[in-house]
């Protein structure tokens, strides 16, 4: 009757909900800290927990607020199936398991001194919004902190409210969507048609790529004609996962499992992985 | 290493009892030879021998009282070690505001397992590796593998479908037993040589009746291990196959083997180092307590790459290809050996004969 | 001294800057400098496309009239990008409208007079060529993958 304390790989932690914040009509971000109170845990950029909504099942979902905020677990969560919906679902006060943090995370170390180039489609920006928030908090390390940013249409932007602050501290913000009507005053076109108009040198960039698999491989592909080498240009995959622990055997691709070995991998290692169909 | 007989056998199996271990070994139901629970030497299927094709498993009796006289059938050890189905918690709620883990697992009860052969002991190493030689150690796992004594057996028979040889697994119990037994048949005599591997085995051995084994009876106990070596059924030639398997993803074979294969994953159900899992979420009525379980999967499921909307894997050819290149390929990259020892099971447990061997002889040749 | 303007602002372009210094001179000669208002249409579906751009500053929406939901934006193109190749190919006619979103100004190319001095020098009809065919591996290229529709998901 006890309340077990996690000690088994397989416990989630009770994380109560403490903000829920509707980003657009599928998506939702919460905050969360630990319904036994203690510290929230702490996490790199480009990791994910395991969340799991009561009675529903557990999914993997990118980590996507500042990992040097300490008081706050932060997720942006869209419904795509029964889970996710479970997980949405849940109102404020409520409570969800969480395991993890698990995966590796982004290099953003390794832009410092030259640019960093993120470059996010859809939901991707999620995971690459703490490495964006890294990047700000040592501006100076970096020459150019670019982020292109494309979404479906304007009403499922995410995070809109944040692109002037990031202006103001020093990112190159460039937004694109894939269809507007007439109220868009911005860009219209895939996010790879901002490669071209985005100020950055690629032979000393860093880039980070997240979104839908097909538009990773579109825009990897468009960084590395314009010149940036493919081992500084990195992905976040997503494959099917119910352990994390590299033992359930769904996440594999070809020879690595997504859990451990990535989500996040050099473009250079995986991108004769990512040609194969039904790897 | 001492001699004894059948008696000293169920000597041993009653001092395990009483040690408190639970027996498993194999014994014949439904038609073929399983590992269940057993009592005494007089549960073991003696005379009883296998054979076994692509497609085709039947028992027939041997001309001898044998206790070990067959290769291996559908079941592995791995039932044992990692079940079917494991619950992995419980949890109950009050609204949505409260969640309780309910932690009443049990300790799994030590097994004795009996009568292991050399491919399983390799197959229990590679399970060992996957489950607690990686980046985290699973704990359902390492509570039940450090409850098990093995009792391993040489092989005195090979089966059509046994490969061993060819993967470095066997005929003969290298590591990884308690005690390791030979099942020795001659001039119409039976009797078995024994040896310890631990020290826990060497004192059990000790506690029975027998005497030191004479130079020729050992001997005796290697002729008949060399004899099974001589006698694989077929044969895998594993020199750079990895590397080829990584290059040949777009070999025409890849579409030959998805005409025949039914995608029924019985290959991963007998193989003894399949591992794959998912995971099943149960509510009761009242929505107020759930259950998480871990259950066997199979990557010939459609349901086991499903990403948006759809299996990465959608079509048999893909699902083939991922088990046949994970198996023998890309699991040394992923635990530093093949995936692979050699059983056989595969081969005759597949209901339209699909051999691995054929196939990875297959995807060396050029494509014509 | 006109033309010599005309001829430093194509070196500043990506589609011009490689050119050889004759070749430049030819094409100079074909272009001049162009403005539109917000709202302005560059040129429209149907019309005779005798002229290429490449947008200097500013924002232009290609569309295509739908019935029963207007003006429906397909692609922006902004600084750099170059607007137009239907002139290159019969019927020269534009398949699509183009509008200014803001004011824009661009070098304006006599797509009729570059094709008459295309048949004459084969050379300078092969650098157009090579350049207008990269323009439009390009835009299908993103095209292809705003078809996808990758962002939306089922369920």
């Amino acid at each position: 009757m006890a309340e077990a304390a996690p000690a088994s790989l397989f416990f989630p932690t009770a994380y109560r909900i403490r903000r829920r914040r509707r980003e657009t009509a599928d998506t939702w971000t919460l905050e969360l800290e630990p319904a036994a109170g203690g510290e929230v845990l702490r996490f790199a950029p480009g990791q994910f927990t395991m969340v799991y909504a009561f009675g529903a099942g557990e999914v993997p979902i990118s980590i996507s607020g500042d990992p040097e905020r300490t008081d706050r677990l932060v997720h942006t969560i869209r419904v795509a199936g029964a889970t996710t919906r479970a997980i949405c679902s849940v109102k404020r006060g409520g409570v969800l398991g969480i395991r993890g943090p698990y995966g590796t995370a982004w290099p953003v170390e390794r832009a410092e001194g030259g640019d960093l180039v993120i470059a996010a489609g859809g939901i991707g920006l999620a995971p690459l919004r703490p490495a964006l928030y890294t990047a700000l908090e040592r501006r100076d390390a970096f020459r150019r902190v670019v982020l292109l940013y494309g979404g479906r249409s304007p009403d499922q932007l995410l995070y809109t409210s944040e692109v002037e602050r990031w202006r103001a501290a020093g990112a190159d913000v460039h937004v694109t969507v894939d269809r507007a009507g007439d109220q868009w005053r911005g860009p219209v076109g895939v996010v790879t048609t901002l490669l071209e108009r985005a100020d950055f040198d690629p032979a000393t960039a860093t880039a980070l790529v997240c979104g839908p698999e097909v538009m990773m491989r579109f825009t990897a592909a468009g960084l590395v004609a314009s010149g940036v080498p493919p081992q500084r240009v990195h992905l976040s995959l997503e494959r099917n996962m119910k352990c994390a622990l590299g033992q359930c055997g769904r996440c594999q691709f070809g020879p690595v499992f997504v859990c451990g070995d990535g989500p996040v991998f050099s473009y250079e290692a995986i991108e004769p992985l990512l040609a194969v169909p039904e790897l | 290493m001492k001699l004894i007989e059948q008696p000293a056998l169920d000597r041993l199996l009653e001092a395990l009892v009483a040690r408190g271990y639970r027996l498993v070994g194999p014994t014949i139901a439904d038609g073929a030879i399983v590992y269940e629970e057993i009592r005494s030497t007089a549960d073991l299927p003696a005379g009883w021998t296998d054979e076994q094709e692509a497609g085709t498993y039947r028992l027939s009796r041997r001309d001898d009282d044998a206790l070990f006289g067959y290769a291996v059938g559908p079941q592995s050890w791995k039932r044992l070690l990692h079940p079917p189905s494991v619950t992995l918690f419980r949890a109950r709620r009050n609204g949505e505001a409260e969640l309780e883990l309910v932690d009443d697992t049990e300790e799994p009860e030590p097994m004795a397992f009996i009568g292991v052969r050399s491919c399983d002991l390799h197959a229990i190493a590679k399970l060992d590796r996957v489950f607690l030689g990686g980046r985290f150690v699973n704990p359902e796992y390492e509570a039940r593998r450090g409850r098990v004594f093995v009792v391993a057996v040489n092989c005195g028979v090979a089966a059509s479908t046994c490969f061993c040889v060819s993967m470095g697994t066997g005929p003969r119990a290298s590591f990884g037993y308690d005690i390791a037994l030979t099942e020795v048949l001659e001039d119409g005599r039976r009797h078995y040589l024994a040896e310890a591997g631990t020290e826990r085995g060497k004192e059990l051995l000790h506690g029975l009746p027998g005497r030191e084994a004479t130079v020729g009876e050992v001997e005796g106990g290697e002729r008949v291990v060399e004899r099974t070596a001589e006698s694989m059924g077929r044969h895998l030639d594993t020199e750079g196959l990895p590397e080829l398997l990584a290059e040949s993803r777009d070999h025409p074979r890849w579409d030959e083997v998805a005409e025949r294969c039914l995608t029924c994953g019985n290959c991963t159900m007998v193989c003894p180092t399949c591992f794959c899992t998912t995971v099943e979420d149960v509510t009761d009525l009242t929505g107020t307590e759930a259950e998480r379980r871990q259950v066997w999967d199979s990557c010939f499921t459609l349901d086991f790459s499903y990403l948006h909307g759809g299996g990465v894997r959608s079509s048999p050819r893909g699902r083939y290809r991922h088990w046949l290149t994970h198996k023998l390929g890309t699991w040394h990259d992923q635990f530093g050996s093949s995936g692979c020892v050699g059983c056989g099971r595969c081969i005759a447990w597949c209901p339209v004969g699909i051999d691995i061997t054929e196939e990875a002889a297959a995807l060396r040749e050029e494509p014509k | 001294m006109r033309i010599r303007t005309i001829e430093a602002l194509l070196v500043e372009t990506r589609l011009f800057s490689d050119l050889a210094p004759h070749h430049l001179e030819t094409i100079a000669g074909c272009a001049v400098t162009a403005r539109f208002d917000e709202g302005e249409y560059v040129f429209r579906e149907g019309g005779a496309a005798d002229t290429f751009y490449v947008i200097r500053s500013g924002t232009v929406a290609l569309e295509t009239h739908v019935p029963g939901q207007g003006a429906t934006r397909l692609m922006t193109l902004h600084d750099e990008d170059v607007l137009g190749w239907s002139w290159l190919f019969s019927p020269y006619r534009w398949h699509l409208d183009a509008r200014a979103l803001e004011p824009v100004r661009a070098l304006a190319f006599d797509g009729a007079c570059l094709r008459e001095k295309s048949v004459e020098d084969h050379d300078l009809g092969y650098e157009l060529m090579r350049r207008f065919a990269e323009v439009i591996v390009s835009r299908l290229q993103a095209t292809r993958l705003q078809l996808l529709d990758v962002y939306h998901h089922d369920g």
